[in-house]
């Protein structure tokens, strides 16, 4: 448990990427088998023990320490599992501490009264950070900031193999996981995979950058909307159903109304969207906040499924019963997919048309028109290209709408993380009311040089008027030129409004604060 | 002097005959003088360097030679107009009460006062802790009437690991990312050159680069006989040459302008505070490291079943808990708020504005004897 709760310590409290992919890679060499398998599915798809409940823990804890102090220890705290890592009265005796997968299998045989016992056990045996880690685990919220794609590309780094090889096996492993350490380590055969729902690796389209418009020979490429949700990819094998994110996440617990709709046996790609009756004739794509209260969930609820129907717009099939279509280019694997569709007439599901044009100048045309609900641009694919897992340059570019653009006032100045902890370089700002006040309406901590973060630094050391723990308060003198795809209403900002996906185009050094933009500029923009 | 023969046939007099708060601090009347006061008097013991305790511009001032020897690295003239140096076990009487120093083991120099009138003794143990530190002697338990004790860490969650751990947690740290500078936050005074000392013993022998503001307090340490090897200045050196450094510096520095001149820098800070992840995350604290210089809740608990006194006076930090639980245990305890104290952490720690939060300042010194 000792090695696994250092771990999960030292996550806690480090923000970058590489530096929690190394400490996971770190752990995975050193901690024995089959501790690191439990850790690997703790981290990635979490372990659900029946059971231990934080209800439980806090009787147990009761039952130890005097209530008044116990009170105010978590007041202080604010944390019950780290409070009652902390606090835990040991009481003496020789008591062995239980490894990582002694306390995962012996609660997982447990019955549920013996729980209490057993938990009364270790925490006795352990010390306060292996106590919080216990806990943590055991009430199924690390909250370490690792995502399941995390922890497997930092295995992945065992064995200097990719991450996307480790997806592709993941939904027929079990924890934990010693087959797979054990090639990942050259001590054995690469696991099979059976004939199991799993996940196939994303083919990834690069930005297509405007410097290459010109020389794109479009006669090669077919063109698609580029939609305004989430890419997912919907698996039926073997009696299994799956949906999965972009990276691997399996989230079809969420979406059992698309899952429901599914009599066939294939791997799709598509985008998940909400459609909801437009003011006409047929449905259309609800605003991406729509769609987002259907993400990040274990469960829904029926108000929810009836409120955001899910939607599934298929543009490509890697899969067509058991046959592999990858291989194929990118026209006849269309044929199929449309054959596919025509077959199955699935619910919940309809084909992304293909863009008709005749040259490049219709397809600019068509880009800067697209300003309909949900399409954010296009995609264009080349006709001859297989399907490739990965983000290979130039078979697939996307090519985004020009974004929006807004003169803002920097309001607040928020320190960074990591490497940028020392600089001021989370920028709220705001817009001007009617009655010239300054109204926050968005926050960006990206789009400029290091050069220029270091002048905005100093500007917002220079302009300090209040400080708030480690924000500040800057007098209303400096013009952020924000960029954003889009603008949403929105009920948790003053401002009523919320942009999406905002960044720092430009530092309008020169311009006087009183020109900037002004709240209606920004409400005009409101789509849906 | 504890010498007239009526008095050796009454009662010893309670202490809070004789001690009381004053907006001063701590008013030991019949030697009329403080011990720790807050702002300049006539005459004042004190108890250790930290900031909150010695404070500069006293007329008198009685200490250990180490104590005036840091007062004077950090004050210079106005460290005090006369200045007494007394030794650990050392007599002397002020007025009419006899005064003695024992080890507080919190920081070099540091002492409790022992103070006796009238066959009746206190001891104001000002900081202290109850770990080894390789930098000064372990705390004594002295037995007495009234037990006068710090609460920094006077909540049942704070309970310090092992010192050796927490190096080792640093040290491991330094081995997975080896090509980055690793910032410690220390206080100048004590942890700074106990960290030092403890990363030796745990075999680092390299250079450890330091702020510019710890390098006075080192070198005096060193004059003052406790070695601390190789140490050289952390903005001698080019970035490139600062990967896989060992870098202390004080609290405030650590995630400021200052530390943009290390290589990519791991911060960590040694601090009890640490022990509560919400305090070390909000500081921006990624390596945390629980080394205290303070008791904590078993120690202080296990402190006043040593020192045996039947009543217990805390001065600062959690006392309402302390108090509590003393209280539950059979003590005589009470909170004395003495306004000014424990507040080290604000002046080398938080940077302005950013203030701890649950340091007790209400309170404020009103007359508390009879």
């Amino acid at each position: 448990m000792r090695a696994f709760a250092a771990l999960l310590d030292r996550l806690v409290y480090t923000p970058q990427r590489n530096g929690k992919l190394r400490l996971i890679a770190d752990y995975f060499r050193h901690a024995p088998d089959p501790d690191r398998g439990w850790a690997l599915a703790a981290l990635s798809d979490g372990l659900d023990f029946k059971g231990a409940k934080p209800a439980l823990i806090r009787a147990l804890v009761e039952e130890r320490t005097d209530p008044v102090l116990f009170r105010w220890s978590y007041d202080y705290v604010g944390d019950l599992a780290e409070t009652v890592a902390l606090i835990w009265p040991e009481r003496p005796g020789a008591n062995r501490p239980p490894s990582l997968a002694e306390v995962v299998e012996r609660l997982r045989e447990a019955g549920r009264g013996e729980v209490p016992a057993l938990l009364e056990r270790w925490l006795d045996a352990l010390e306060p950070t292996e106590r919080w880690a216990l806990l943590k685990l055991i009430t199924g919220g690390l909250r370490v900031g690792v995502s399941a794609r995390l922890a497997k590309t930092a295995l992945a780094a065992l064995g200097e193999h990719d991450a996307a090889e480790i997806e592709e096996l993941w939904h027929g492993l079990e924890p934990p996981y010693e087959p797979l350490f054990a090639w990942l380590e050259g001590r054995g055969d690469k696991p099979e995979l059976g004939d199991s729902a799993a996940f196939r690796p994303l083919m990834l389209a690069t930005p297509l950058e405007e410097s290459e418009v010109e020389a794109l020979p479009f006669e090669d490429y077919l063109a698609e909307w580029k939609w305004d949700g989430i890419r997912v990819q919907l698996v039926s094998r073997g009696g299994e159903t799956r949906l999965f994110s972009r990276t691997g996440d399996d989230i079809g617990g969420a979406f059992p109304d698309l899952l429901d709709a599914v009599g066939f046996e294939a791997t799709l790609d598509g985008e998940l969207l909400v459609l909801r009756h437009g003011p006409g004739e047929g449905e259309e794509v609800a605003p991406f906040n729509d769609l987002q209260q259907r993400l990040n969930r274990k469960t829904v609820t029926g108000k929810l499924l009836e409120l955001y129907p899910a939607h599934l717009r298929l543009y490509d099939i890697l899969f067509d019963g058991t046959e592999d279509l990858r291989g194929l280019p990118l026209l006849p694997r269309r044929e199929r997919l449309e054959a596919f569709y025509e077959r199955e007439r699935p619910a919940r599901m309809d084909l992304s048309p293909l863009v008709d044009f005749r040259s490049m100048d219709e397809l600019k045309a068509l880009r800067e028109a697209a300003r309909d609900n949900g399409i954010e641009g296009l995609m264009l694919k080349r006709k001859d290209s297989a399907y490739l897992a990965g983000r290979p340059k130039g078979p697939w570019y996307k090519w985004k709408r020009d974004p929006l653009l807004l003169d803002c006032v920097l309001m607040y100045a928020q320190r960074g993380h990591g490497k940028r902890s020392s600089f001021y370089s989370d920028y709220t700002f705001g817009a001007w009311t009617p009655e010239d006040e300054l109204v926050p309406v968005g926050k960006a901590y990206f789009g400029f040089t290091d050069e220029e973060l270091k002048r905005l630094d100093k500007w917002v050391r220079d302009h300090t008027t209040e400080r708030f723990g480690p924000v500040r308060a800057v007098e209303p003198g400096l013009v952020l030129e924000v960029a954003f795809d889009a603008v949403q209403r929105s009920t948790r900002h003053k401002s009523g409004l919320a942009m999406r996906f905002p960044r720092v185009h430009r530092i309008r050094w020169d311009k006087p604060a009183h020109e900037a933009d002004r709240l209606e500029s920004l409400q005009a923009l409101v789509e849906g | 002097m504890v010498m007239a023969m009526p008095a050796a046939r009454r009662a010893p007099p309670h202490p809070e005959r004789w001690i009381r708060v004053t907006p001063q601090g701590l008013h030991v009347v019949p030697g009329d003088f403080h011990v720790d006061p807050v702002r300049p008097v006539e005459r004042a013991v004190i108890t250790h360097g930290h900031a909150d305790h010695a404070r500069p511009g006293h007329d008198k001032v009685l200490a250990t030679p180490e104590t005036l020897a840091i007062m004077a690295a950090r004050y210079g003239d106005n460290a005090g107009a006369g200045r007494q140096a007394l030794a650990y076990g050392e007599r002397v009487t002020i007025g009419e009460v006899t005064v003695w120093l024992a080890p507080a083991g919190h920081v070099l120099g540091s002492a409790q006062a022992v103070l006796e009138w009238r066959g009746s003794r206190v001891v104001v143990s000002g900081d202290y802790k109850r770990r080894r530190d390789p930098t000064c002697p372990p705390f004594e338990p002295v037995p007495c009437d009234v037990f006068v004790t710090e609460a920094t860490f006077g909540l049942p969650v704070f309970r310090h690991p092992d010192d050796a751990g927490e190096v080792a947690k640093l040290l491991h740290s330094l081995e997975v990312f080896p090509e980055r500078s690793h910032v410690v936050g220390v206080y100048a005074l004590g942890k700074a050159q106990r960290l030092i000392r403890l990363l030796r013993e745990a075999g680092w022998e390299r250079p450890i680069y330091v702020h510019g503001a710890l390098q006075a307090l080192c070198d005096l340490y060193e004059d003052l006989g406790v070695a601390l090897g190789p140490l050289e200045p952390a903005t001698a050196k080019a970035k490139a040459e600062m990967a896989g450094a060992l870098v202390l510096a004080p609290p405030s520095a650590i995630a400021d302008r200052w530390a943009r001149r290390l290589s990519d820098p791991v911060t960590a800070m040694a601090s009890g505070w640490m022990r509560v992840r919400q305090r070390a995350k909000q500081r921006g604290v990624e390596l945390p490291l629980i080394i205290s210089d303070h008791a904590d809740w078993d120690e202080l608990n296990r402190t006043l079943d040593e020192v045996g006194a039947p009543e217990v006076w805390v001065t600062h930090g959690n006392e309402e808990a302390l108090v509590h639980h003393a209280t539950e245990r059979g003590f005589r305890a009470r909170a004395l708020s003495v306004v000014g104290l424990g507040e080290e952490d604000e002046q080398e720690s938080w940077p302005p504005g950013e203030g701890s939060g649950e340091r007790s300042e209400e309170g404020a010194g009103e007359e508390d004897g009879s």
